[in-house]
């Protein structure tokens, strides 16, 4: 990787969607922010009902909508308000995971995670640990030059 | 094209310290569709709404998109101002620049922007909003009430009084539960059967309750409003209609070394048997697996063994063909109140999770007790009628070690939790035993006094004070047979000195469990519960008796441990929640639910699969003249909950969540 290529990466701001349940996540957010937890901007929370409702092209829509980064989260097995929308999502992802890769996306742009609604300082986490995964990712567009010269490398 | 309202509020400075939110406005106010923006102090206040309001009628809005707090907190305050306007509520939503934004950052320029895109994905969100009514569905006025203990019996009695009827089930052959066992109560001392056997009496003399004992939920079908739950009528082997509670059988019965679950172990009982004489109803019951006439059946002896309670009875009441039978029961509400059991210290355990305590030989010396058998001790209807006389050699015992937190606060051991109630019942214990043996010598090794409550710790220290109870903090590493007594190594942390005492008898205060069977239960009720086994409130402090399935209350210690004002405030609790949902004829639902269209739908039933509530139905779908075409999915409103798991699912997109259709995420995620 060249110096220019890494300094970009250092002054890139990644924007990240989170996909969350409306029950423990969306309310663990919120405790975040009672409880004044300071974390970086650049992840932007769409609720809906449970991890069970999203659907895996949500995914790849918002990549395709110039997301750099996805995180989907909801409540932990055990857990859920609806009994079991978490399982399945966890079964959906599961699968979804694998495809990922395939279709051009690095693996580590897309962060799976349980935050309960108790759990306001692992959301901090998780928001920060993304962000700075990503940033080290690069801009989301860069991602197919990067496997190009990559493989020159090794080539 | 819409016409949609965008309301920014400050909320004091909470927002408007981080967030420009006058820039939120006007960026806001720029996007297709957006009609009205404006930026104001207190948007929950009445004037805050009455600017909604306003708009909503001058500027003829199709849409508002209030940007403050979280929805948590004000969706409904907002939702309600629209209707006021003559706006359809669900054409209202909030987006979260507080809790979600200005609270959790500091860089204005940021969180503004940050406030922006929020706004923004529901800007586009609700241009997909349609209006939607809410759904009205007919209640039961009936509850059910799962156990018969002081909770049970006080959420009953509270519904019943209210003027609805209540059907409450026992799995016991008699009502009463754990409280019937105890000897006094703390902190006042008054005699917990004097206090409880009036209650149980009016349980059953009460015109409104139906009384279900020797009985368990078979399972449960429905939702709020209309459950149907089948009651498995255990076979007691006594016809209750003709019994009139002589107990003559009991004085027959041959067998009479069985040890009984009522006295813990320390008395005995016949196979034929009252649990104990105030039983509700004063009916006995056959314990098939004592009963020689049974034994002999399950060994295929052809000539009956016994028969004399038949033989006794005047009422001709026994029956010994008798089958477990079934009752379905319609109800609208259900409250869950089945108590707890206490850890098993012995070696064998139940869970994997817990290890039990081999080195204080509970189980191996017959005068370490539970707290449980100390109450049947101290009992005046217990076996020794109230004389403490240790279950040994039935002498009075001139030390007694009592040991609290047996289980409780020990992660090792299995259980993390405080079990809440042992620090008093041991300071009542140490209490009794002081007021029966005088000059007797309590010892009791504590880790901390945990006495907050009414009158609690006033309690306590009477029983250090006035009682002389010897308090030591610290614990106790094993404890022996010496000779004649128990010797207990402890070790008392305050002084730094190891301890031996020599004991005539020791009480393990064990930890408070949920009743075995809690998860099969609560599996049939669809209500969570944690690791313990404990029924999960819908929210530790805003709804502590609702539970997450609609309809199904908590009361009591299967929620987590609760001494007896507790459960009998959590009782009363839930049955007001309940008579609170009765007091409507007609059931209001928000209609944020899923809907097939049936003409795309392939009839693969993927969504009947993952539907955590069964509210798939199939559907025969006919043509004009009626001529069958297919089966397809429709989903019963009543029991559809909304979580969305069956649209994520459906490989033909026929289902729609309202108010997360595709539509209205897509369009938030276009916004990005």
């Amino acid at each position: 990787m060249s110096a220019t290529g890494s300094e970009t990466k250092a002054s890139f701001e990644p924007r990240i969607i989170a996909f969350v349940c409306n029950w423990c996540t969306y309310t663990g957010a919120d405790l975040a922010g009672t409880s004044r937890i300071n974390m970086a901007p650049n992840v932007r929370i769409i609720r809906l009902p449970c991890t069970g409702r999203i659907d895996t092209t949500f995914i790849i829509k918002a990549f395709e909508r110039g997301a750099d980064g996805v995180i989907v989260s909801g409540c932990h097995p055990a857990d859920c308000h609806y009994t079991a929308g978490n399982y399945h999502a966890r079964r959906r992802f599961a699968l979804f995971h694998d495809l990922i890769e395939f279709i051009g996306i690095d693996p580590r742009r897309v962060t799976f995670s349980w935050v309960s609604a108790s759990e306001g300082g692992k959301w901090a986490e998780i928001v920060n640990d993304a962000t700075e995964r990503v940033r080290s990712l690069g801009p989301f567009a860069m991602y197919p030059r990067q496997v190009a010269s990559s493989g020159e490398q090794h080539a | 094209m819409s016409r949609i309202g965008v309301f920014i509020c400050h909320c004091g400075e909470n927002i408007g310290r981080t967030v420009d939110c006058a820039r939120v406005a006007q960026s806001l106010g720029e996007l297709p569709g957006v009609v009205h923006a404006i930026d104001y102090k207190y948007m929950c206040s009445d004037p805050g709404q009455a600017l909604i309001k306003q708009a909503i009628q001058e500027k003829h809005l199709d849409g508002v998109v209030v940007g403050a707090c979280s929805p948590h907190m004000h969706e409904k305050t907002f939702r309600k101002a629209a209707a006021a306007a003559g706006m359809n509520p669900f054409l209202c939503e909030m987006a979260n620049l507080r809790e979600h934004c200005s609270w959790i950052h500091e860089d204005r320029e940021n969180a503004t922007d940050k406030a922006i895109g929020l706004g923004r994905f529901i800007v586009e969100k609700i241009k997909y909003n349609h209006p939607l009514s809410p759904i009205f569905i007919p209640v039961e006025r009936r509850a059910l009430v799962i156990g018969a203990g002081i909770a049970g019996i006080q959420a009953a009695l509270d519904i019943a009084d209210g003027g609805c009827d209540v059907v409450l089930v026992e799995k016991e052959p008699s009502i009463g539960g754990h409280m019937s066992q105890l000897s006094e109560t703390f902190p006042t001392l008054d005699c917990s059967q004097c206090i409880l056997t009036p209650r149980m009496v009016e349980i059953a003399q009460h015109p409104r309750i139906k009384l279900l004992t020797y009985s368990e939920v078979e399972s449960v079908e429905g939702y709020i409003g209309n459950f149907q739950v089948k009651i498995r009528k255990k076979a007691r082997s006594i016809d209750d209609t003709l019994c009139n509670g002589c107990g003559e059988c009991q004085k027959n019965c041959p067998n009479s070394k069985i040890p009984s679950e009522f006295d813990q172990g320390l008395g005995k009982r016949t196979a034929i048997y009252v649990p104990f004489p105030q039983a509700v109803p004063n009916i006995p019951v056959i314990d098939r697996a004592n009963c020689a006439l049974f034994k002999g059946r399950a060994k295929g002896v052809k000539k009956v063994v016994c028969g004399k309670c038949a033989d006794v009875c005047g009422r001709k009441a026994i029956n010994y063909d008798q089958q477990d039978s079934f009752v379905t029961e319609n109800v609208g509400a259900i409250i869950v109140a089945t108590g707890y059991q206490l850890y098993s210290v012995g070696k064998k355990q139940d869970s994997e999770l817990l290890c039990g305590y081999g080195e204080y030989g509970y189980g191996d010396i017959p005068d370490v007790i539970d707290g449980l058998q100390f109450e049947r001790l101290a009992s005046a209807s217990g076996p020794t009628g109230g004389k403490i006389l240790r279950p040994s050699d039935h002498k009075e015992p001139k030390t007694v070690v009592f040991l609290q937190c047996i289980g409780s606060r020990d992660p090792a051991k299995g259980i993390e939790y405080c079990s809440k109630i042992c620090c008093m019942y041991v300071a009542k214990h140490a209490m009794l035993y002081h007021h029966k043996v005088h000059g007797g010598k309590a010892v009791v090794f504590y880790m901390d006094i945990r006495a907050g409550g009414k009158g609690y710790d006033e309690f306590v220290r009477r029983a250090i004070e006035e009682n002389h109870a010897l308090y030591l903090r610290g614990r106790v590493s094993r404890m022996y047979r010496n000779g004649d007594t128990i010797r207990v190594h402890g070790f008392d942390t305050l002084s730094g000195e190891p301890m031996v005492i020599d004991a005539d008898m020791v009480v393990l205060a064990t930890a408070m469990r949920p009743q075995p069977g809690i998860a099969s239960l609560a599996q049939k009720l669809s209500v969570s519960y944690d690791q313990h086994g404990f029924i999960n409130e819908a929210h530790p402090k805003l709804r502590p008796v609702e539970t997450n399935t609609a309809g199904v209350f908590v009361a009591g210690a299967c929620q987590a441990p609760r001494d007896i004002p507790d459960s009998v405030a959590m009782a009363s609790a839930a049955a007001s929640k309940v008579l609170g949902l009765f007091s409507k004829e007609l059931l209001e639902r928000e209609p944020l639910i899923a809907h097939v269209d049936t003409a795309t739908c392939a009839g693969c039933f993927h969504c009947e699969r993952v539907c955590p509530y069964g509210a798939i139905v199939r559907k025969e779908i006919k043509d004009g003249r009626g001529r069958f075409i297919k089966i397809a999915a429709e989903v019963n409103p009543g029991v559809c909950q909304g979580c969305g798991t069956c649209q994520a699912t459906c490989p033909s997109k026929s289902v729609e969540l309202e108010g997360f259709t595709d539509e209205q995420i897509y369009a938030a995620v276009n916004a990005l």
